[in-house]
């Protein structure tokens, strides 16, 4: 399955360098990378598949949240059938 | 590759405009729980319900981890307890069973249990007079357990002797609840045409024709609708239906999801998604503010019961196409003290019972969470619950009552419930007396079916 990890909050230094480490410490690999800074203000959107993490898919979300709450930053992690669900008939 | 302006919509509608899973709903058959023993009865319904429902709080509490999605209710309804319990030979055995059914609820930690039901719309059996006698007492001794009570329908007519009752059981429910804002009667609901299938309550039951267990799912979205109608003000009312229904339709796809999930994971079978507009006190997730969105200065204003119809009428057909099996109340609520935008208005004396009665003609669900002064009479309760019941049946439509009778109030006080009940004004009511035609009691025939004019 996949995962979409939205990322937001103050721009600074090594953020994508963070979540992309917690990704591979976890076992998610990263299949698209969105990345944009704007007025000072981060944004990423990553898609991951998480087939091969080592945690149970919740741990994996509290994980990423926990980073975020680390780090200023404000994570969600979505499973991407909410998107296709919503968006695609 | 999902698109990110996809993204960032979903996102919106859940961090900004309150898009929620309001409820999902495991109905029980408690048909197999039958004892003439309320000791035995009350055992069995416990066990019932705590083995069907063990898991449901951590499997939504996982489903709404893994969507990102919160599922605010998680709720149990159960086959109408005058019918289980029909051969129960005293109402203090009902009062058992309601208990056994509190105790249920907080041991699988679920919100609400809803099922505390008679069915009583073409007759009332000496079993349904032993029950709904003890209704009052029931909800008084228990928490979280909900009580409805269906006294006419579209093929059966109006039950006048019923009607009389419930006006005398919804003011002795009130007084026994005083000290505690007369809660009971938050928890009461007089329908007409009522749905088996509803995830709602106070209204949620299982009913007789459904199976063993069942998962139903309530959405939610007022303020995901409210806000896509601000995002056009000078849309015609053709676009706003257009626009509704692709709210709506985006909303229901979520509910789908949920369902079908909780329903893998639980390997109960899924019965219906409700495509209800349900709104709650919080600002941005109200019905009443939708409408006025649509260009109305105050909801109560005329106007309003046009801007109702069209909304109810633009979810459902947004909604049918996402969801393989729709079913409930499905419509757009209007529960006055869980809407801020009803209190505001009914505040400001611009919403009026009166007109909350003409919306109930062509929305889901009726009087809903409706305080009134508390020397309101029992016959004054028991003519709204005809009035109301009447619209639906005509209609063919689901219909309901809720009222709080504020003892101790009057109009311009507030009484509060707190959480997703919320706070209400003290609504005027016309105390000219129905008393000599509530007391006749009988039957209101059922409708002609053809001269529909």
């Amino acid at each position: 399955m996949n995962a979409v990890i939205i990322v937001t909050g103050k721009d600074s230094k090594g953020i994508v360098a963070k979540v992309s480490a917690k990704c591979v410490e976890l076992g998610a690999n990263i299949a698209d990378i969105s990345q944009t800074v704007m007025s000072g203000y981060f944004a990423m959107i990553l898609l991951v598949e998480t087939d091969g993490i080592s945690v149970p898919f919740p741990d994996f979300v509290d994980s990423m949240e926990h980073l975020g709450g680390e780090n200023g930053l404000v994570i969600k992690v979505m499973h991407e059938d909410i998107f296709n669900s919503m968006h695609r008939i | 590759m999902i698109e990110r302006n996809d993204i960032a919509e979903t996102l919106k509608m859940i961090e900004h405009d309150h898009l929620d899973i309001r409820t999902v709903t495991i109905g029980v058959s408690l048909l197999g729980c039958a004892s003439s023993d309320g000791k035995v009865f009350a055992d069995k319904i416990y066990d019932k319900i705590t083995k069907t429902a063990e898991r449901l709080v951590p499997v939504c509490n996982e489903i709404e981890k893994t969507y990102g999605i919160p599922i605010i209710n998680k709720r149990v309804s159960v086959t109408p307890i005058a019918i289980a319990g029909a051969s129960l030979t005293k109402s203090e055995d009902f009062v058992l069973a309601a208990k056994a059914m509190d105790r249920a609820a907080h041991a699988v930690g679920i919100n609400f249990i809803g099922g505390y039901s008679a069915l009583v719309q073409k007759g009332t059996t000496d079993g349904d007079k032993r029950f709904l006698r003890s209704i009052p007492d029931a909800l008084t001794e228990t928490e979280i357990v909900c009580s409805s009570v269906n006294v006419g329908s579209t093929k059966a007519g109006i039950n006048m002797d019923a009607v009389r009752m419930m006006g005398g059981i919804v003011r002795e429910a009130a007084e026994k609840t005083a000290d505690n804002n007369c809660m009971a009667c938050a928890k009461l609901v007089i329908f007409c045409n009522a749905p088996d299938d509803n995830p709602f309550m106070a209204g949620a039951f299982h009913g007789v024709g459904e199976g063993e267990s069942v998962i139903n799912v309530g959405v939610s979205g007022p303020g995901v609708v409210c806000s896509a109608i601000k995002a056009m003000p000078d849309a015609s009312i053709t676009e706003i239906s257009e626009t509704v229904k692709r709210s709506a339709f985006k909303i229901t796809r979520v509910g789908q999801l949920v369902a079908k999930e909780a329903s893998r994971r639980l390997g109960i079978p899924f019965g219906i998604v409700d495509l209800s507009l349900a709104p709650t006190p919080a600002i941005g997730d109200s019905v009443a503010r939708t409408l006025e969105a649509m260009g109305l200065e105050t909801c109560g204003c005329c106007g309003t019961t046009a801007a109702l119809a069209l909304l109810n009428d633009a979810v459902k057909k947004g909604g049918v196409m996402a969801s393989s099996s729709v079913g409930g109340l499905s419509g757009a609520f209007i529960p006055v003290s869980e809407d801020e935008g009803m209190i505001e208005a009914a505040k400001s004396g611009c919403l009026t019972i009166e007109k909350l009665e003409a919306m109930t003609a062509v929305c889901s669900v009726g009087l809903d969470m409706i305080a009134v002064p508390g020397d309101t009479s029992a016959a004054v309760i028991s003519a709204m619950i005809a009035d109301e019941a009447a619209i639906g049946m005509i209609n063919g439509k689901t219909t309901a009552v809720r009222v709080i009778p504020a003892i101790g109030k009057n109009v311009g006080d507030m009484i509060s419930f707190g959480g997703l009940l919320g706070d209400a004004p003290i609504m005027k009511v016309n105390t000219a007396s129905p008393e000599k035609f509530i007391s006749r009691g009988g039957k209101i025939p059922a409708p002609i079916h053809s001269l529909k004019n």
